[in-house]
């Protein structure tokens, strides 16, 4: 493990994090395995509505999560704080809640696979030095901004800057010690635009690791061109069609897939992919790879949450299944090594396997949005979606979601539609994905936004 | 030390994780810069789950945090800072933070004198019990038992337990000062069945603001076999509809329908910056006739009741719409403020790591007098919905979907075949209006509602009742 170089490289907090993992770690008795993530960051928060500041807040926050193994048995605990005085306590209770889980012979922690990290910048350091009346004035500003863009705008009704510094160290009884950092700031707003009886929304954001390089009026113009495009939308018409998603909402299509590709899903039959590798499961232009050693993708990352190297895994290549992404037990499991996959919600969630940085090989030259909609020629161009939390399911493949957007004329964006419903599987989607966007974009979240185009999908309105 | 104020009420030595010397000296420093009023919330949270997934408990986790969040109000403006440093000293250092955005105003000292503690009555209701480990696992290895039982095509079982203690503290420059102790406890089977075409999954949840008798009321086998069943009829459905249809809601889940359409569009927040197509229309006709909406935060132990709210305001009853006229929103202290009024105890927050919004918490439907039975019989053509999975609303344009999780068809006025899970899509102000019928049976459901990042437990409910018509997005054509 390359873990000497990261650590020079992350320096300062990190060192202390891993001096606290590693002494934890040093707790554990003969004949057991432990793991220590400790996690430790600050926030601040500014919203501003109607030229004020609505509310500011800033927050330093700290945990730790122990995994205990004995026997092949698992038990867990966390606590949200660093203190000294919850640090026995917290490994006792997961080593009491070990002896309650069943014997497992392939519950284990990781152990260092040879395999070297990539190194990848995830720290601003110039942001610690920006100033509370600088963030202030950064939402107050896009917000007086917005407000004056179009006069068909009738309410801002957020407009926020946010930033987060996190670090993280990992140290096990198992040979894992890697620690990282990392940055990130945004501005965002949303706005309603018509009057009372046929009001429109729109959001728009933008994101970097600080604040340089956050660019508000693209924000601003994806928020108000979203909401005004839509003014005067109607429930749109039954029917097949071709829909064309965008960025955003493509984002979301391809974190959907990505569950039914973790190794613990397929493992336990709770994906469609489960038994299918080396079969066609898409359109023979379909190539997915999740990669976060790629610097650009929000979620890159240099060590997944078992410390272990992350790294490019190919998921369908030409449309054919190729993997699914594992951690260490889920591998051990299917009998392949971890993909380096894990991932974990902070030091009060336990690691399994996901994406971090999914993307599809862009599809030709000039397949922007404009090309796609002219690829397309006829069509619903859906710019928002709801209840996919109610609506999908990765298990069976149904598909059922709201949406909204605009009927595609002659290649073109024709009239707005509302109150419509676009229904599938995820299986016959992915064979149906026929036009992938070359436009990548980096948007927030686990997967990359381009424009996508599936056809014969079934949409339900008026 | 504080001590109960009125007989076995929730407050105790331990829910006073802060002494009241100490909390006065936070909330004058939170206000030095001047500000019309400052808060402490202080939460202890303590968690622990267990998981048995594909015939093994894989996972048991405990947690514990805690930490205070300190708000101060100057203008229209709040400044919030949070802390897991409970010491005077943390406090402070926090009440400096979040004082920050009221500059220039008042200065000097400003003393903040608390009164006595104020704590709401648990009524007759008994402390909350705890269940050991060894309890919860036993659960489990039951509730994973009763599913497989259900039928050779259950493929895999997962069933989870989880409870947590939240015990909170509240005091205002106001010189209010109270607590609350919430035990929740909840308990979910989910299951897959495979078949020739595929598999489906079918999930059930029993969760209420308990302890471990919530397991003298609720069978985990029953919720095993009922998550089986589902899972097991949907192997054999057929896709669900497109288009527009009559919709009957069984008693239960179908509260999602409320809790979307019009719910968050009742949240005071929401009304007040314009951003709800409920503005402006108290004492309109905004539903069927049929409609009276209540939210009530003290009802029974439904999974969205509390004490007090997390501003310290204790939970009430509130009557939203009535006879299908709109007569209230839902008010949290700053928007209640601001309109000159008081809160209606709907300030609620994730945690002590969040600032308090607008929430509703146990939302129903009072039931009417038709008979559920005959509503189907009565419906010639139409799709049953006798389990709502969730739901999704965009406030300022009404438009709102909610998915189903078990329906089946209704062909000449009987349930027939099982449907695909499929989501539903509306316009509130215009859904409301096509309720024709509301039946006897009325039922609640536990949910998970996420506002602005933030999750915070509720209740829905409502008895079985029919839309005259509603988009189903289904792939049959």
């Amino acid at each position: 493990m390359s873990t000497v170089e990261q650590e020079a490289r992350a320096g300062g907090g990190t060192d202390e994090l891993l001096a606290l993992a590693e002494r934890v770690a040093g707790w554990a008795r003969t004949g057991e395995a432990v793991e220590v993530y400790v996690a430790r960051g600050t926030e601040t928060e500014v919203r501003a509505y109607e030229g004020e500041v609505e509310s500011l807040t800033s927050a330093t926050s700290a945990g730790i999560g122990i995994r205990v193994v004995t026997d092949h048995r698992l038990g867990f605990a966390w606590a949200g704080s660093l203190d000294e005085s919850v640090l026995e306590g917290t490994l006792a209770e997961a080593r009491d809640n070990a002896a309650f889980a069943t014997a497992d012979e392939h519950v284990r922690l990781a152990e260092p696979d040879g395999v070297p990290a990539v190194e990848v910048d995830l720290w601003d350091d110039r942001l610690a030095d920006v100033p509370t009346a600088r963030k202030i004035e950064l939402a107050l500003d896009l917000e007086a901004r917005t407000r004056a863009a179009d006069p068909r705008i009738r309410t801002v009704d957020s407009a926020d800057y946010g930033d987060v510094s996190s670090e993280a160290a990992l140290v096990s009884t198992t040979g894992i010690r890697s620690a990282s950092r990392r940055t990130s700031g945004y501005l965002s707003v949303s706005v309603i635009a018509g009057d009372d009886d046929a009001s429109q929304t729109g959001s728009g954001f933008t994101v970097g690791r600080g604040v340089d390089g956050l660019d508000p009026d693209k924000a601003m113009a994806d928020a108000v061109g979203r909401a005004v495009r839509m003014l005067g939308a109607v429930k749109g018409p039954s029917g097949r069609s071709t829909v064309v998603f965008d960025r955003r909402m493509a984002t979301a299509l391809l974190s959907i897939v990505s569950s039914a590709l973790s190794g613990e899903a397929v493992a336990k039959g709770r994906s469609f992919f489960a038994g299918r590798i080396g079969e066609q499961v898409g359109h023979a232009g379909l190539t997915l790879v999740d990669d976060p050693t790629d610097p650009r993708a929000y979620g890159a990352a240099a060590y997944d949450a078992e410390g272990l190297a992350c790294r490019r895994n190919a998921l369908i290549e030409g449309g054919v299944l190729r993997g699914f992404l594992y951690d260490t037990v889920s591998g051990s499991r299917a009998g392949v090594a971890s993909t380096g996959s894990a991932v974990r919600g902070g030091y009060a969630g336990t690691p399994g396997p996901g994406c971090r940085a999914l993307t599809l090989a862009p599809g030709p030259e000039g397949w922007d949005q404009d090309g796609v909609l002219a690829a397309v020629g006829e069509g619903l161009f859906v710019q928002s979606l709801t209840g996919l939390h109610s609506g999908v399911n990765p298990i069976s493949g149904d598909f059922s979601v709201g949406a909204e957007g605009l009927m595609i004329r002659d290649g073109r964006l024709a009239e707005p539609v509302r109150e419509i419903t676009v229904a599938s599987t995820l299986q016959r989607m992915l064979l149906a994905l026929d036009v992938v966007g070359a436009d990548v974009e980096w948007l927030p979240g686990i997967a990359a936004g381009q424009t996508l185009a599936v056809g014969d999908m079934q949409v339900s309105g008026a | 030390m504080p001590t109960a104020a009125n007989g076995p009420g929730q407050w105790s030595e331990e829910t006073a994780v802060i002494e009241s010397p100490v909390l006065e000296r936070v909330l004058s420093e939170a206000l030095r810069n001047g500000g019309d009023f400052a808060e402490v919330f202080a939460e202890d949270r303590t968690t622990s789950s267990a998981l048995l997934d594909d015939t093994r408990v894989e996972e048991l986790s405990s947690g514990r945090e805690r930490g205070a969040g300190i708000r101060v109000v100057s203008g229209e403006t709040t400044g919030f800072a949070h802390t897991a440093d409970l010491s005077e000293q943390g406090l402070l250092r926090a009440a400096e933070a979040a004082s920050a955005v009221a500059r220039g105003g008042g200065g000097g000292t400003r003393t903040v004198a608390l009164g006595a503690p104020v704590a709401p009555g648990r009524g007759d209701r008994p402390a909350p019990t705890t269940g050991s480990k060894a309890d919860a696992l036993e659960l489990l290895g039951r509730a994973d038992e009763a599913a497989r039982a259900a039928g050779g095509g259950i493929s895999q079982v997962q069933a989870g337990f989880g409870t947590s203690t939240r015990r909170v503290l509240i005091a205002n420059s106001d010189g209010l000062l109270t607590g609350d102790e919430q035990a929740r406890t909840r308990f979910s089977v989910s299951c897959v069945a495979l078949g020739d075409t595929g598999m489906q999954t079918g999930y059930e949840t029993a969760a209420r603001t308990l302890g471990f008798e919530l397991f003298d009321e609720v069978s985990v086998e029953e919720l095993a076999r009922t998550a089986a069943a589902q899972a097991l009829a949907k192997l054999s459905a057929r896709p669900a509809p497109s288009g527009e249809l009559p919709v009957v809601l069984a008693g239960g889940s179908g509260g999602i329908l409320f809790h979307e359409a019009c719910g968050h569009g009742l949240e005071a927040d929401h009304v007040v910056k314009d951003a709800s197509v409920y503005a402006g229309k108290v004492g309109q006709l905004v539903a069927s006739p049929l409609v009276t909406l209540v939210d009530d935060g003290t009802v029974g132990s439904e999974w969205g009741t509390f004490g007090v709210d997390d501003e310290g305001r204790p939970a009430q009853r509130n009557v939203l719409i009535q006879d299908g006229v709109l007569t209230d929103y839902l008010w949290d202290y700053l928007r209640a403020r601001k309109e000159g009024r008081v809160s209606s105890g709907n300030g609620r927050r994730q945690s002590y790591r969040d600032l308090p919004m607008v929430r509703m918490t146990n939302t129903f439907l009072l039931p009417g007098d038709a008979d559920a039975e005959e509503i189907v019989a009565q419906t010639p053509r139409g799709v049953y919905v006798a389990k709502l999975g969730g739901g999704q609303v965009n406030t300022a344009t009404g438009d709102f979907v909610f998915g189903t999780s078990m329906a089946y068809l209704i062909e000449d006025g009987v349930i027939t075949e099982p449907l695909r899970d499929a989501n539903l899509i509306g316009n509130g102000p215009e859904v409301l209006k096509r309720i024709d019928a509301v039946a006897t049976d009325f039922s609640m459901t536990p949910g998970t509602c996420g506002k602005d990042g933030q999750s915070v437990p509720v209740g829905c409910g409502q008895a079985t009742m029919r839309l005259t018509g509603v988009t189903i997005g289904g792939t049959a054509e």
